[in-house]
């Protein structure tokens, strides 16, 4: 067991903080409390993720002929780490960069590797993740949105939706129901859509942010050329599964990162506020809690690490890569709880009051916390994951 | 970085676990929980043929050299099947202090006989106002005629009752609380010092009172430099609270499994009762909270064995997430367990009260939680 790092990794960390240092916008003030882009942030993270994939800070262990830098979970680890010591924006292109280019990359043909996943990196093209439908949330293998064969086109009808970015998206990683005939499972197919073909209707959903940063998503005879299918009709559900997969390790490290830039958000909150004549951070029982939070973020990081080492070592991954999720989720919304208590009275403002606090992020990034236990598989499902997967216990 | 155990951890990890499903069945624990030996000779004397009793002793007083990334594998296990005896109180209180504070003298003396299993030790350290500060050592050593007289009473001592030497946490001045405490060896036929062995919820656990009137030690029982042990003594008591850390996540992963196993073939309702999401979502918390607990208590090893700055923030950590996590996961056991789980034959109860006397021992997860909070400049 070794946490130290060699002295070629050394010189990575080096290398990437000073590159932030010199490179982290102007224009960026981190609020510590929001791990979310957000509507009116678009363009200024198009330009950041931009900014990263030129050089080379982005898509790490991506082969690099697909556009990627080669290298190991390492480095992206250690990336990860310096991002959220310099406080850095999120990217953008968040689904694309987390599942869709893994995904491609592990299925796609050569044409789809070479066409895909560079542009997903610089985010010149932007993806969404058509998986969820009305009657379709955990139970994802009952989805209902059809794909029928018509020449070498498949015709697409049937409606997605909570789908984040839809409104700015380039594709969608689509599932649809190519063959009715069989089991659940066995005939989704996982298509590439170009989100601009004839017949996709998009219309935002307003949550409750008060923002629409998710969208139904209509298809009307939408007309796909069968290159866009991902590996192999009928096989959608593995392919798909892949990429819940990658969404747990990679969105892992990206969101142990943004957890602990929210900690020393709340922290730096704590210290500048009073309850009953007294600075918060001297109160014991939010001390107990801080701490605890201070706690569990840093576990985060260590089980993680276990994780990395399983890949580094070229195991398969333990129970330490499944926990992940759920123990974040747990997490990020205790803190924002927390940062309700810490602002009392003063969470109750928003943006627009002069007397909110810190513009009123803290109530914002409170609300959509709530999300979290849902977006990516339900906290329950995770449940039924690690029991039936993890500890063998029998299905229904 | 490589956060895994290496092939000759993984290689101890199988010995031991073998070696302990053995020789320490439930039969042999509770037959050691209705003595108040908590140990056989027998069994003493197969830790030392291991090589055990002196894993993290240097190799010139009879020990393996290992660390605390080795221990860690080994006290898993041991916590796995509830292991009663000495061992901790031995190897990792009065023993780990005779290795970080004795002098040459006395590691030679002392650590070579606890490694061949011919002595055991233990530490006096908390007293009736069982305080975890320097400002709860009232017991006192007055320095007389090249001698020091100790007076005071150690409650929550374990296995005092078996120990050879007892390592005592006295004050040799007054004045600021971490200033003037002392460490002392005393070997146990003293005069003076009387030792009451106290009736515990957790039986595999045995624990003492010990009392000194006038116990009269030579000048050189003395550890280290007088009235400066403070410090040594924290060092001493964060590498045992790792260790403890661990004998706890191995506890509770057994409790996990033992669950998990009983899920999966008892019936209700025509069905096994793993299969309802009321069992399945608990057991899942339960591995949540098992894993973490790993996680934590490993970088708390690693920590420790490296010498790093971080390593009484990474203790704390691990001590105060574990204390939670096995009362939890003890405590889900028996209810996952029903009615068969709170009695008396089958085994859960010996983990949750193993899980209940750990979480008092050094700090519980309020205490830790609270130096967390310093740690971090809170």
């Amino acid at each position: 067991m070794d946490l130290s790092l060699t002295p070629d990794q050394e010189a990575f960390r080096a290398t990437v903080r000073s590159w932030l240092k010199t490179n982290m916008p102007r224009e960026w003030k981190p609020t510590g409390s929001s791990e979310i882009p957000r509507a009116g942030q678009y363009e200024f993270l198009r330009r950041w993720q931009r900014t990263l994939f030129d050089s080379g800070y982005i898509g790490l262990t991506w082969p690099k002929e697909y556009g990627g830098g080669g290298l190991t979970f390492m480095e992206e680890l250690i990336l990860q780490q310096e991002m959220a010591l310099a406080k850095a924006p999120p990217i953008l292109n968040v689904l694309g960069v987390g599942m869709g280019g893994p995904t491609i990359i592990a299925w796609g043909s050569e044409e789809q590797k070479k066409r895909y996943p560079a542009k997903i990196l610089s985010c010149e093209e932007i993806w969404c993740q058509g998986y969820s439908e009305p009657n379709s949330g955990s139970d994802l293998a009952s989805l209902q949105t059809r794909a029928v064969k018509d020449g070498e086109h498949w015709v697409i009808n049937g409606q997605k939706v909570w789908t984040s970015f839809a409104h700015v998206a380039d594709y969608m990683m689509l599932l649809a129901r190519t063959d009715p005939s069989v089991p659940k499972h066995k005939g989704i197919t996982y298509f590439l859509l170009d989100m601009k073909l004839p017949g996709v209707t998009v219309k935002p959903l307003r949550q409750i942010t008060g923002e629409a940063e998710f969208n139904e998503v209509f298809f009307d005879n939408v007309r796909v050329h069968e290159s866009q299918v991902l590996g192999g009709v009928n096989n959608g559900w593995a392919v798909g599964l892949t990429t819940l997969m990658y969404e747990r390790l990679t969105l892992g490290f990206g969101l142990q990162m943004r957890l602990r830039i929210a900690l020393e958000g709340l922290l730096d909150l704590a210290k500048g506020m009073e309850k009953s004549g007294r600075v918060v951070t001297k109160d014991p029982v939010m001390r107990q809690k801080l701490a605890q939070l201070w706690i569990d973020t840093e576990c985060l990081k260590y089980t993680g690490a276990r994780a990395i080492t399983k890949l580094l070592r070229g195991e398969m991954p333990g129970p330490e890569a499944s926990t992940g999720k759920m123990a974040w989720v747990d997490t990020h919304q205790r803190l924002q709880e927390i940062a309700m208590e810490i602002e009392g009275p003063y969470s109750q403002l928003v943006k627009g009051s002069d007397w909110a606090v810190e513009g009123g992020v803290w109530p914002h990034s409170f609300l959509r916390s709530r999300a979290n236990s849902i977006e990516g598989g339900t906290t329950e499902i995770q449940k039924n994951i690690i029991a039936e997967r993890l500890l063998g216990l029998p299905k229904d | 970085m490589d956060f895994g155990f290496s092939q000759e951890q993984e290689l101890l990890r199988s010995t031991a676990r073998k070696f302990l499903e053995n020789e320490c069945t439930s039969g042999f624990v509770r037959a050691r929980m209705e003595e108040p030996a908590g140990v056989t000779d027998e069994f003493w004397a197969k830790l030392a043929e291991q090589g055990w009793l002196g894993l993290i002793y240097p190799e010139e007083h009879g020990g393996s050299g290992l660390g605390f990334v080795d221990l860690t594998v080994l006290m898993e296990e041991m916590g796995r099947v509830v292991m009663p005896g000495p061992f901790f109180s031995t190897l990792l209180l009065g023993g780990l202090a005779i290795r970080e504070a004795g002098s040459a003298a006395q590691k030679k003396e002392w650590l070579t006989r606890i490694a061949a299993g011919q002595a055991k030790a233990t530490l006096a350290w908390t007293e009736p106002s069982a305080r975890w500060d320097a400002a709860g050592v009232t017991c006192t050593a007055k320095e007389e005629k090249g001698s020091f007289v100790v007076n005071g009473t150690k409650l929550f001592v374990p296995d005092a009752h078996l120990a050879d030497a007892i390592v005592v946490v006295a004050r040799t001045s007054e004045g600021k609380a971490e200033d003037g405490v002392s460490l002392l060896l005393v070997p146990k036929e003293t005069r003076g010092v009387q030792v009451k062995l106290l009736p515990t919820m957790d039986q595999t656990r045995k624990l003492c009172e010990v009392s000194f009137q006038n116990a009269t030690v030579p000048a050189d029982a003395l550890m280290g430099v007088k009235g400066k042990a403070w410090p040594t003594l924290t060092r001493v008591v964060e590498r045992a609270t790792v260790a403890l850390c661990a004998e706890m996540c191995g506890g509770a992963q057994r409790v996990l499994d033992m669950t998990t196993d009983y899920a999966k073939i008892r019936i209700a309702f025509g069905k096994p009762i793993g299969t309802y999401q009321g069992v399945k979502h608990k057991a899942a918390d339960m591995l949540v909270d098992v894993e973490n607990a790993k996680s934590l208590t490993y970088y708390a090893a690693w920590a420790v064995d490296e010498n790093s700055p971080e390593a009484p923030l990474a203790a704390s950590m691990a001590k105060a997430y574990v204390t939670d996590a096995y009362r939890k996961v003890a405590g889900a056991g028996i209810q996952l367990h029903g009615g068969i789980g709170f009695t008396w034959e089958h085994d859960l109860h010996l983990y949750f009260k193993r899980a209940k006397s750990s979480e008092f021992t050094f700090g519980d997860a309020t205490y830790h939680r609270e130096r967390v909070a310093q740690l971090i400049n809170l």
